[in-house]
């Protein structure tokens, strides 16, 4: 029972930060309607902003304080938000009326040229680095179970950002009309939508979303390296389509339950070996029986 | 016009092995980018007639690969010590044969369900297959797991290799200028419109998914005898990428420019050798630029480009 639960905090912390990727691939997918490939390198990128704001802040706030935790995650979310909004105005705006497999392939060579310019030895080199603590860090035992207080961390900060990102999107002008765009982008722009400022909103939520996704793997997982994001960037999209792509629940729905399953396999003495096979399969797996996913809705697709 | 392009093809191959039977004239070097060459124009045009001719992006060549290579290593490795060497073109061929004809069924089972996704879900189903075949090579100790296959007798040579590219090219554009191959072509053009005149878009896309595959195991057969080694690393996701690289350059769906484009992508990595740390920036930054300023390929002349 013990380990059960345990394998269970675990799982909810590696769900919890799929979830914040996925959300990301799916609000780009609503609006866009493509997969946003380089959407795990910000996640990496995110990372790497966590690493060298650190000792940056450090210098005005004492070190492993959550004050200064809080703003290395806060600027490093900023500066992913930035970025995501210069890939969307650089390498997609131009391409926005081509067709999708155009964007696609764009999409991949973005996701490249960001992981192989991060590996090269004047930019971050292609070495592991060592993530720095950011917070005070404890490990609380209750009989037999261990949580640390990274990962009770992992599900405060999730919990807030979905708290957030789902005020933005319902309560706020621009949610709505991402809302607009998502459901209908001619009918949204004739209503006087401003359709290229809501894609880069978008871009920059998603962008900020994984940042917050990546500093919190790193806080955990305490090693970073310029391809981290390409196996955690696939699994995130495989956790929205699992969920159901483009509906924003559904991303992290599909992110907490394909994390619990991976852990729960991981735990499976012949099966650990093909844990990063398993994700793929159940991919496969929902797409032949239910391809909208979990809470999507099936569209009819009218000739 | 087919009998030219079957002269064309038995030139080809005469000529491939002619040179073989020279090519201990030649630096052993060049001899082996030659053979990459050939190698990578199986590839890139059998992937052609998924990507380019009938329209289904595929982002799982390499898992295809893997899976042919991988048997007719594994059928060298294990017939071979028990013939006598004057059999070893017979065991050479049949291990290809084999490697292809498996690599056709998991492009079957690949096929088969994911006919009814389209565009990007395609993409990420087929590239999904691709890492699932490594991570099952990667722990299955009879293809020597994580270490690889080593020791797989040298047998690929230039005549081999050379001859097989224009064996699937000969094939390939045969099919597709054939009465049942614009089938493939209205498939890309318009799945439903090409339903709606009679045409099966499930038979044609599952049919161009085993051709597709059967040449990719036969390029992994020819790989894994020209390398003698096999590891699984070797057939990741970067490799399709690759290939599908390859199509765009050429022109998707047209074979000329996928040859060169082949030809070009093998070669330039090779002089880029000494600029390792840029090579893949620099590969990066192409594929962008190709995607905004010539998304119909770099030597898509001649026929209006796709729409």
């Amino acid at each position: 029972m013990n380990e059960f639960l345990q394998q269970l905090v675990n799982g909810l912390a590696l769900g919890a930060i799929y979830a914040l990727i996925a959300l990301g691939y799916t609000m780009v997918y609503g609006v866009l309607r493509f997969i946003n490939f380089a959407h795990g390198d910000v996640f990496m990128l995110g990372a790497f902003a966590g690493y060298f704001l650190s000792p940056v802040v450090n210098r005005f706030l004492p070190a492993q304080s959550y004050l200064g935790g809080t703003l290395v995650l806060l600027l490093a979310m900023l500066l992913c938000a930035g970025l995501g909004m210069l890939i969307e105005f650089l390498a997609y705006r131009p391409l926005r009326q081509r067709p999708k497999l155009t964007v696609l392939i764009t999409a991949i060579g973005v996701s490249l040229f960001i992981e192989y310019t991060c590996q090269h030895k004047y930019v971050f080199g292609a070495a592991p680095k060592k993530f720095p603590d950011l917070i005070p860090t404890e490990t609380w035992r209750f009989g037999g179970l261990v949580l640390s207080s990274n990962q009770l961390l992992v599900f405060v900060t999730s919990l807030l950002l979905l708290g957030a990102l789902r005020f933005v999107v319902q309560k706020t002008r621009m949610g709505m009309a991402m809302r607009a765009v998502s459901f209908n982008e001619q009918a949204a722009a004739l209503m006087g939508v401003n359709i290229n400022s809501v894609i880069s909103f978008t871009f920059g939520l998603g962008s900020a979303l994984a940042a917050a996704g990546g500093i919190l793997f790193a806080m955990n997982y305490a090693s970073i390296e310029p391809l981290m994001g390409v196996q955690m960037g696939l699994k995130a999209f495989i956790a929205a389509v699992f969920g159901g792509i483009g509906n924003i629940p559904g991303a992290a729905l599909g992110g907490i339950i394909l994390g619990i399953i991976e852990t729960f396999a991981g735990g499976i003495p012949g099966l650990s070996n093909y844990r990063d096979g398993i994700a793929f399969a159940i991919l496969i797996l929902m797409l032949l029986f239910k391809p909208a996913g979990l809470l999507g809705k099936a569209q009819v697709e009218k000739v | 016009m087919q009998s030219r392009t079957k002269r064309t093809c038995l030139f080809a191959i005469v000529l491939a092995v002619g040179v073989s039977l020279c090519s201990h004239w030649f630096n052993r070097y060049y001899l082996g980018v030659a053979i990459d060459i050939a190698i990578n124009i199986i590839l890139a045009v059998s992937l052609n007639l998924i990507n380019g001719h009938t329209g289904q992006f595929s982002l799982g060549h390499a898992g295809f690969m893997a899976v042919g290579g991988y048997t007719a290593a594994k059928f060298s490795l294990l017939v071979q010590p028990h013939l006598p060497p004057w059999l070893q073109p017979v065991v050479f061929i049949l291990g290809l044969a084999l490697g292809g004809a498996l690599a056709a069924l998991a492009g079957l089972a690949v096929g088969v369900p994911t006919l009814r996704l389209r565009g990007d879900y395609l993409a990420i189903v087929t590239l999904g297959f691709g890492e699932i075949i490594r991570v099952i090579l990667q722990n299955t100790d009879f293809f020597g797991a994580a270490t690889g296959l080593t020791g797989i007798p040298n047998w690929t040579s230039f005549g081999w290799a050379w001859s097989l590219a224009a064996v699937t090219v000969f094939v390939i554009a045969s099919l597709v200028n054939s009465t049942y191959g614009r089938g493939f072509i209205a498939v890309h053009d318009d799945e439903v419109a090409a339903g709606a005149s009679g045409i099966n878009p499930v038979r044609y896309k599952v049919t161009a998914f085993c051709i597709g595959s059967f040449f990719a195991g036969i390029a992994g057969g020819l790989y894994a005898h020209h390398k003698s080694f096999l590891s699984p690393t070797g057939f990741d996701f970067m490799k399709s990428i690759d290939i599908v690289v390859m199509v765009i350059l050429g022109g998707m769906g047209r074979t000329a420019g996928v040859i060169v484009a082949a030809i070009l992508l093998t070669i330039l990595p090779e002089l880029l050798r000494g600029f390792a740390d840029y090579r893949m920036i620099i590969y990066s930054l192409l594929i962008i630029g190709l995607m905004l300023a010539r998304p119909q390929g770099l030597f898509a002349f001649g026929k209006a480009a796709a729409k």
